[in-house]
């Protein structure tokens, strides 16, 4: 066996362990140490979810393209919906993108403590891998997606100018508030099952607050900033400005939408950091 | 004296009971708002007064909570192997889901040096259509190894798992025994300092149990800490240097392991029992009792008493005792009827059945006795299903070693019988002249 790691080395770690504390502390170096963990929990959940399916990956694609369709055919087509002059197909799906993104990370990570309970009761690792990993796992889905997209818009004789360097940006922006919402929301499951029945109706609802099949021009200017404290508003706009080169109103959405986020994300770490403490015991 | 690696302090866990229920609705919490936001506060408090003394815990104490763990201290030593023994409920596993940060404290705490790693159940998180090599990686992962560390001892996971052939079908092809080889080699593997082990043997057959025990044994040879809980006394005692015994989240008993068994063994002869009723008796007592020591043992006598309570009139008292393993195979089973009649008992009239059992043919582990009340004359047997667990403590039958649940449960009178070939002297002759 191996004599060198059975030896006690002098620097080993000191831990305490105590009741719970009120204002934890997130371990972002402990979480670091983790990421392996992370790595292979995203990795499970990427593996086998198209096992014993006939297309396979090829589900990542279906689903965001005839949500296409579908909203090109009724809104663009018989609602005249306007697309701030853009071929209403291209102006949706870049939308729907960060939108499949967003709502699969959402409903994902908020059953990702719930439906990983086998492990919180019989293991430690920091809880956060859990709904973190959960939102990663859409993010192959997307980039498959995105090829997709590009594809699209070359096809439609569209060219994404030199804004495209800010995408990451908003592909960033956009994980940010899925988890900010799915940390939330995971850890009040825990608690409250209602929340399972919430998830549904709640990504509903949003997909209509988020300039999706419409563009957020027809906000009126002065609710634009109200409007923008959906930080989606400003990932979807953020999107269109990237990739086409043309948003009807980004500007201040965008700080109000990135503030949104960063205030929702900072709460939701600790806010499930509280609620893990307890997690075992009442899963 | 090597140094101390893990020091609990006063370590206590409260359940409130009903919180472990599967899940809260919003409405149950709404509609109690003011009454639970006024408790939950008063909880927190107390939570946080990490100095809060006996009279501090007692107040808070109300029917609906229970003290999983009540001030528990210890010290363990780098490389001692402690044994945790204790009845179902005595808060063995809340200890070890505390010290493997599972859950926290109500109060105390504990220090711990080094990593731990723990080994609460086999194949944490295995998933069924992942292959076997992936399985690897990922249990790996979440029992908190490096990829680097299961690659360098890929090999030598699969071969102590026997399943180099199916190492890249999915799990769920797999049979139960494959499965749990798997799991148990990724776990044995973990080498972190302290290693935390809560009744992971259960699993498996005998064969692959006594495979398991001897990497336990190794382990503890290379310095490490480990913690062990087990209900299985045998393996318990081939493991272990030292051991502690909890009973309603007290330690009761503390030292070397041998005298914590014993004790633990002849009292779990003297236990209470609480009452059991069927539609015509109330059983008030079961009881197995060694005629000679403290403790059962293989090939010595042992009565069995069982007190009833006749609920109604009954023209013709019967009973049945049945003897099983842990794994309610039954072994024996023994008829009073067979034995002698007895006389009609009014209602409310309290009596005893029982036998006395010369050598006790059992090895060393843990029984239970299943037990059937009969009125004979009304042909209605009402069984009170298996009430009384007892443990028959390891003995060296044939006077040389213990013999453990290798042996099976049953003890053999034995004598060796040896017919070694006489050896003659015209043969001696005949293979000299063909040697020469």
């Amino acid at each position: 066996m191996d004599v060198l790691n059975s030896q006690p080395t002098p620097s080993l770690p000191l831990l305490r362990i105590e009741p719970s504390h009120r204002w934890p502390s997130i371990d972002f170096r402990e979480l670091w140490e983790y990421r392996e963990l992370l790595y292979f929990l995203t990795w499970r959940d990427i593996k086998i979810r198209y096992k014993q399916t006939v297309l396979g990956a090829a589900w990542a694609i279906i689903q965001p393209v005839f949500m296409m369709i579908v909203f090109s055919l009724f809104f663009g087509k018989l609602a005249k919906v306007p697309s701030d002059g853009i071929p209403y197909p291209v102006f949706a799906f870049c939308a729907l993108l960060p939108w499949q993104l967003f709502a699969h990370a959402v409903s994902e990570s908020s059953n990702s403590v719930v439906g990983n309970q086998h492990l919180i009761t019989k293991v430690y690792f920091p809880r956060l891998v859990i709904p973190i990993a959960s939102v990663l796992t859409g993010f192959i889905d997307f980039l498959v997606s995105l090829v997709v997209l590009i594809g699209l818009i070359l096809w439609f004789g569209l060219v994404p100018g030199w804004r495209i360097i800010a995408l990451p940006g908003f592909i960033l922006l956009a994980i940010c508030t899925a988890l900010a919402v799915g940390l939330w929301l995971s850890a009040l499951s825990v608690q409250y099952r209602d929340v399972r029945y919430l998830i549904g109706f709640l990504v509903q609802f949003w997909l209509f607050a988020t300039p999706v099949a419409y563009p957020s021009s027809i906000i009126p200017q002065q609710w634009r900033a109200v409007y923008a404290l959906n930080p989606m508003a400003g990932v979807v706009e953020g999107f269109r400005w990237a990739l086409l080169g043309r948003s009807s109103a980004l500007g201040s959405m965008l700080w109000v939408s990135a503030s949104v986020v960063l205030i929702t994300l900072l709460g939701g770490f600790y806010y499930f950091r509280r609620m893990e403490q307890e997690f075992a015991d009442i899963v | 004296m090597s140094e101390i690696v893990i020091r609990a302090e006063g370590l206590s866990k409260r359940y409130t009971l009903g919180q472990r229920e599967r899940y809260t609705l919003l409405r149950d919490v709404i509609s109690e708002a003011a009454s639970v936001s006024l408790s939950r506060l008063r909880n927190s408090l107390s939570r946080t007064d990490r100095n809060g003394s006996a009279a501090g815990q007692n107040k808070s104490d109300g029917p609906e909570t229970i003290w999983a763990l009540n001030d528990a201290s210890f010290e363990i030593r780098q490389g001692e192997i402690v044994g945790i023994i204790g009845p179902n409920g005595a808060g063995k596993s809340t200890l070890v889901k505390i010290l493997s940060r599972i859950t926290k404290p109500t109060k105390g705490y504990v220090e711990i040096e080094g990593r731990v790693g723990s080994l609460l159940e086999v194949g944490t998180g295995f998933h069924p259509e992942l292959s076997g090599r992936e399985n690897i990686y990922l249990n790996a992962a979440i029992l908190g190894m490096r990829k680097l560390e299961v690659a360098r001892k890929f090999d030598e996971i699969v071969s102590f798992a026997e399943i180099e052939k199916f190492i890249d079908t999915p799990v769920k092809r797999y049979s139960s025994g494959m499965y749990v080889r798997l799991a148990f080699a990724v776990a044995a593997h973990l080498e972190t300092e302290i290693l935390v082990i809560d009744e992971i043997l259960a699993v498996g057959d005998a064969q692959f149990q006594k495979k398991c025990l001897s990497k336990l044994r190794q382990v503890g040879t290379e310095g490490r800490t480990i913690l062990f809980v087990s209900h299985n006394m045998a393996a318990v005692r081939g493991v272990c240097e030292t051991g502690f015994e909890l009973n309603q989240g007290r330690i009761v008993a503390k030292g070397e392991i041998n005298c914590v068994i014993d004790r633990y063994l002849a009292q779990m002869i003297t236990r209470t029992f609480i009452d059991v009723e069927t539609p015509s008796f109330i059983i008030n007592d079961v009881s197995v009792n060694p005629l000679n020591s403290d403790v059962i043992k293989t090939f010595e006598s042992v009565e069995i008493k069982v007190v009833l309570t006749a609920k109604r009139d009954i023209g013709d008292p019967g009973m049945y005792v049945g003897i099983l393993t842990s794994e309610n195979a039954r072994i024996a089973g023994i008829d009073f009827k067979d034995f002698a009649s007895v006389p009609p008992i009014k209602v409310g009239e309290r009596f005893e059945l029982g036998f006395l059992i010369d050598e006790l043919p059992l090895l060393g582990g843990t029984y239970q006795l299943e037990i059937h009340v009969k009125d004979v004359s009304r042909h209605k047997i009402e069984r009170v299903g298996n009430v009384f667990q007892f443990e028959v403590a390891e003995t060296s039958v044939y006077g040389g070693r213990k013999l453990d649940a290798w042996f099976g449960s049953v003890g053999l009178k034995a004598t060796a019988v040896q017919k070694l070939p006489s050896v003659t002297s015209e043969m001696v002759q005949s293979v000299e002249s063909q040697v020469s």
